[in-house]
């Protein structure tokens, strides 16, 4: 059976969940890649064959493929013959896969933390309610439309790669009403981005508005650093870096919560990470409730001690 | 400028949550409107306040408790409500919500052309987001989706979309389904005398007879996913806390390297 991931690339190279997403189509049936935008590299389609895809098909769609429409009507002409899609999940792709699914008429389950075949249907795991229930989901329909969120699969190179065959898919895009009169860019950070990294570390209203601490600590970690609604809704730190329902729902292995009272909100956003540590004043603070290593005391006191500590710990 | 609001009925996050037979199960005093709908019923008053006439009809899809909604987006000054609620529409999947509530728009639209639809980015307990989009599909209207901002002018309506790579700014001809983000406005709080007039206020209820809509079309048996199992996460174990009293940096140090995390 046929699957198709909708690869994930910036500037050029394949991000790590699209990795994620070739390794879990690969319990599923034989991945297909699905490219939109600029031709991939030799290297993006030499990582692509090696996490197992047979198939790089190409859409030279350009900026194109901003409008959902036209991008769910490039997946779906690359993707006629898979009865199963697989996107990272994103506010994005959700917006086309709701597309695809009209096109196709695939059942789509999104913010899913994988999938399996039982019986022949596809199978998706999810947690709802700001993260404290498990669902199943199975896809009925004969399309499954599946979107992963990132840190949900370990990525892992085939057992036995092959050398993926680049396939050019000749496109007809629709019509669309809307227009878009312009993109700007937003200056991308050094590092994984938030919604992709293995660690984050998130300060709130607690920080007082010094990230300082925050950023060395995630930066030791090899993480990302996150924030609170209040802390961007100050103005301490953009908006990109908003952890929670409204902003951006991390899993990593471990999530560091400093001055974060744990607001449903943004407990939503991050409840089903690995391993949850928070650093807190008030002992009351909802976060304990989640935390499965929670401090009681400032983060002022407590992170520097802890960076020292571990760097001695590294360095002995 | 006429204008509806879709409102949903969602448990309130803070109280208790579960499922029966694949779908959430909700109590009566359970929960009132999706809290981020409340942005899209301000966005929709502002347009109005400023173009200095039209109608904001708010309209939700559920059972008989999900008039809590419309009340209160009529509290908030909404100037009509509409109620469409069928058991047949029980286990309607995200295509089976927009079949119904785009042939409600077209109903609401038979008495006075509709210009916007607004909803809200996502419900908060489902938070799926995908709703604006199937409906904008469903009613082959522009889809402006994810606004931080919207403005309204010359039978078209603007919005910027703050992506992770990029801020766009989309333009597109009425009729037009618009998102709008938590980002967009600050809800403003319900009046004394709305809440009275709301209390009172006649929301007709329309089924899918009502609303030429095939019973068979929607609900679970047409839904394309079924829930096939759910449960409650179990708490955390073997949670720590330590209280600082001078070393609880190096205990939470040595905490994460015995995880393998530092
Ligand atoms: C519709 C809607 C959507 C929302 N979406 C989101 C969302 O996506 N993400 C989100 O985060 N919020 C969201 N919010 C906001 C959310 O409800 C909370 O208001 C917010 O998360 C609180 O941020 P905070 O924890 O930083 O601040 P607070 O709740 O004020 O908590 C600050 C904490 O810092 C602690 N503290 C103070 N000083 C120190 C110190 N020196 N050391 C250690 N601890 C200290 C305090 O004890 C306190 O617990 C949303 C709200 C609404 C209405």
């Amino acid at each position: 059976m046929s699957v198709a991931v909708l690869i994930d690339h910036r500037s050029g190279d394949v991000t790590r969940p699209s990795l994620e997403a070739l390794t879990l189509a690969r319990g599923l049936g034989s991945p297909v890649a699905v490219w939109l935008g600029d031709a991939p590299s030799a290297d993006a389609v030499a990582q692509l064959g090696e996490y197992g895809a047979a198939e790089v098909r190409v859409a030279e769609v350009g900026d194109e493929a901003r409008h959902p429409a036209k991008a769910a009507a490039a997946i779906a002409t690359a993707t006629e013959d898979s009865s199963v899609v697989i996107v990272i999940s994103t506010f994005v792709t959700k917006e086309i896969v709701t597309r695809l699914a009209v096109l196709t008429g695939a059942g789509v389950v999104v913010d899913a933390a994988g999938a399996e075949l039982v019986d022949g249907k596809v199978e998706t795991f999810q947690t709802v309610f700001a993260a404290t229930w498990n669902v199943r989901t199975r896809i009925d329909a004969e399309r499954a439309i599946v979107g992963v969120r990132p840190n949900t699969t370990q990525a892992s190179p085939a057992e036995a790669p092959g050398a993926a065959t680049v396939v050019a898919v000749a496109v007809e895009l629709p019509e669309a009403r809307e227009r878009i009169v312009s993109v700007e860019p937003v200056p991308q950070e050094d590092g994984v981005p938030l919604s992709e990294a293995p660690v984050v570390v998130s300060g709130g209203r607690g920080t007082g508005g010094d990230y300082t601490l925050v950023a060395e600590f995630a930066e030791l970690l090899g993480g990302a650093v996150g924030a609170s609604r209040d802390a961007t809704d100050e103005g301490w730190i953009s908006h990109e870096h908003m952890v929670g329902q409204t902003g951006t729902t991390v899993t990593p292995a471990l999530y560091v919560a400093c001055g974060i009272s744990g607001a449903v909100h943004h407990r939503g956003g991050m409840q089903a990470s690995g391993t949850i540590v928070c650093i807190n004043m008030d002992p009351d603070a909802p976060i304990f409730e989640i935390s499965d290593f929670g401090v009681v005391g400032s983060l002022f006191d407590v992170i520097p001690q802890a960076i020292e500590r571990i760097k001695a710990r590294r360095a002995g | 400028m006429r204008i509806l609001v879709t409102v949903k009925h969602t448990p309130d996050l803070q109280s208790q949550r579960s499922f029966t037979d694949g779908t959430v199960t909700r109590t009566a005093d359970d929960g009132t409107m999706n809290e981020l709908d409340e942005n899209a019923v301000e966005a929709a008053l502002q347009i109005v306040e400023a173009a200095g006439e039209g109608e904001v009809v708010a309209l939700t899809v559920g059972g008989p408790d999900a008039v809590a909604a419309v009340r209160k987006a009529l509290q908030l000054g909404a100037h009509k409500g509409v109620h469409v609620s069928d058991e047949a529409i029980a286990g309607s999947d995200v295509f089976g919500t927009a079949t119904v509530i785009a042939a409600a728009v077209r109903k609401v639209a038979e008495e006075q052309q509709v210009d916007l639809v607004i909803t809200g980015m996502a419900a908060l307990d489902g938070l799926t987001s995908m709703l604006p989009t199937a409906l904008a599909a469903e009613l082959d209207w522009s889809q402006l989706t994810l606004a931080s901002a919207l403005t309204v002018g010359d039978g078209e309506a603007t919005i910027e979309r703050h992506l992770p790579d990029a801020h766009e700014t989309v333009s597109a001809p009425l009729p037009a389904v618009v998102s709008v983000t938590d980002e967009a406005n600050k809800p403003r709080y319900p009046n004394f005398k709305l809440i009275m007039a709301a209390r009172k206020a006649e929301i007709p209820v329309w089924t899918l007879a009502d609303l030429g809509v095939d019973a068979s079309a929607v609900g679970a048996s047409a839904s394309r996913t079924t829930v096939v199992d759910a449960s409650e996460r179990p708490p955390r174990e073997n949670r720590v806390t330590v209280t600082d009293t001078g070393d609880a940096g190096t205990q939470l140090a040595d905490f994460l390297i015995e995880k393998g995390l530092a």
